[in-house]
């Protein structure tokens, strides 16, 4: 058994850093972690790249940042996406189509809001009457991820916490 | 084969056939009692970039994909017709006992063949039944007010080298 | 600047059926025109053989605030042939403010037209397609008009921080 006792594994002490096939052969006893690791591992992200985040989203995607790695394949459909991360400025013109989609997904389902204006209305707060003043008005998030825009390192630090997330949910309360 | 045999061949084939069914059965099942099971209204309809779809999704296809489908058949069952003329023309022990012979008279038979339906197909291609793929870019009906000459000055300036 | 100045005023002046005038120290030079005159006076500049301002750049809303009371409507159109700027500008009252629309002149217009009908409330007679183009269609109210309050909420949402 390895010890990678690495940043991640510091961050929230007494996180068991969980083996998996192919690592070291050792199997996981619980389902649940079965389940999680792999829903987890295979987080397809459906984009909603709507302002300046999403830039940063798609370098996140790209070579030095690399989303892959964790397993997430952007999906442009809601069908086959795990994860809706909304990169970016929420109008109210807007907003009836984001309900509608992430009404569409399938379960299971997650939220990551991306940047300020997903979280709070960000710089149109106080005058933007055309800004929905944070995407939680509408669809249940999971995450948020500050900053304006978030460096694709902050994303993917979310991305690792809704990580967390999810090791954390069991089949009998899905 | 006698009776018995032909039995049990059969009887290998339903084996094979509930195998089969048994594994994409198990996997289903496997896949109901894990998967969380929430249906809702919105998640039944149809997907439209965010937007009520509107009106059936049963709309009516331009011909131009039947004619496409019809050609690719028939050239298919020439393909088809194909196969088995090449088993018979490398059969060697008929090119043996005709000396020779075999082989060009198959290989004549099969030309014609061949250049029948091309026939067919320059008459298809001449005929314009491919062109229908493309569609025809509709031009607007703008007429410019200012004559095209008082734009010379501006485009000779502008001109690539 | 001279040249073009005197050249609109002796071409348009037999046009125009109330009169206009230049605005002072203006860049690029504005013409200040009456609501009723806008079409005939734009048609000139685009048709006349001297004139050509064949481009429709923008077409901006003003709100002159509640004291003045009046809401403004600004062309600013462009000649290419002859490289040349021009503004137009137009006084509305705040109650009920109607202009000509100059869609069938320059394309551009339809979707510009749009816009300040959106955000000021100026309604464009004889526009194809009036309707909003920024905000929802059933939003309420105009939101660049001085005296904007924004709704409460919107399909449930409440708009306010």
């Amino acid at each position: 058994m390895s010890e990678p006792v690495n940043s991640i594994a510091e961050l929230k002490p007494g996180t068991h850093y969980r083996e998996s096939f192919g690592n070291s052969g050792l199997v996981v006893t619980k389902l649940d972690d079965l389940f999680n690791w792999s829903r987890l591992s295979s987080l397809f992200p459906m984009t909603f790249g709507l302002a300046c985040c999403a830039i940063e989203f798609m370098s996140t995607g790209s070579t030095p940042y690399d989303m892959d790695r964790f397993g997430m394949a952007p999906r442009a459909t809601p069908r086959q996406s795990d994860v809706m991360i909304i990169a970016g400025t929420v109008t109210f013109k807007m907003a009836d189509r984001i309900k509608r989609l992430y009404e569409q997904m399938a379960e299971p389902r997650y939220v990551i809001s991306m940047g300020s204006c997903a979280n709070c209305g960000g710089p149109y707060w106080q005058h933007g009457y055309h800004v929905v003043k944070g995407v939680d008005r509408i669809i249940p998030v999971d995450v948020y991820v500050p900053g304006c825009p978030p460096r694709p390192e902050a994303l993917i630090g979310g991305i690792l916490k809704l990580h967390e997330k999810i090791r954390e949910e069991s089949i009998l309360n899905a | 084969m006698t009776e018995s045999n032909y039995g049990q061949a059969w009887g290998e084939v339903l084996m094979f056939l509930l195998g089969g069914l048994l594994f994409v059965g198990a996997a289903l099942f496997v896949s109901r009692l894990i998967r969380p099971n929430r249906p809702g209204e919105q998640k039944l309809t149809s997907y439209e970039s965010g937007e009520q779809a509107q009106g059936s999704a049963w709309v009516q296809f331009n011909v131009r994909y039947y004619i496409i489908a019809l050609i690719f058949l028939l050239f298919e069952v020439e393909i088809v017709f194909l196969f088995p003329w090449i088993t018979t023309f490398t059969d060697q022990s008929a090119q043996k006992a005709t000396g020779g012979e075999w082989g060009i008279w198959l290989a004549l038979e099969m030309t014609v063949f061949i250049l029948v339906l091309a026939l067919g197909l320059a008459y298809a291609w001449r005929k314009g039944f491919l062109d229908g793929v493309k569609p025809r870019p509709q031009t607007a009906d703008f007429k410019p007010v200012v004559p095209r000459r008082y734009y010379d000055k501006i485009n000779e300036q502008y001109q690539s080298r | 600047m001279r040249d073009m100045e005197d050249q609109l005023l002796s071409i348009l002046t037999p046009i125009a059926h109330h009169p206009f005038h230049a605005v002072p120290d203006s860049a690029p030079y504005t013409l200040q025109l009456h609501a009723q005159d806008v079409t005939r006076i734009c048609q000139a500049l685009q048709q006349h053989d001297q004139l050509y301002f064949d481009q429709l750049s923008c077409i901006t809303g003003l709100d002159n605030g509640p004291e003045a009371n009046t809401l403004e409507v600004i062309y600013h159109l462009y000649s290419i042939p002859f490289n040349r700027s021009l503004a137009l500008r137009v006084v509305l009252p705040r109650e009920a403010p109607e202009l000509e629309s100059v869609a069938s002149l320059w394309k551009s217009a339809n979707w510009l037209e749009r816009e300040v009908f959106d955000m000021y409330g100026i309604h464009f007679t004889g526009h194809p397609d009036l309707r909003r183009i920024l905000m929802p269609a059933d939003w309420e109210g105009f939101p660049l008009r001085r005296d904007y309050q924004h709704q409460e909420t919107y399909l449930g949402v409440t708009v306010k921080y």
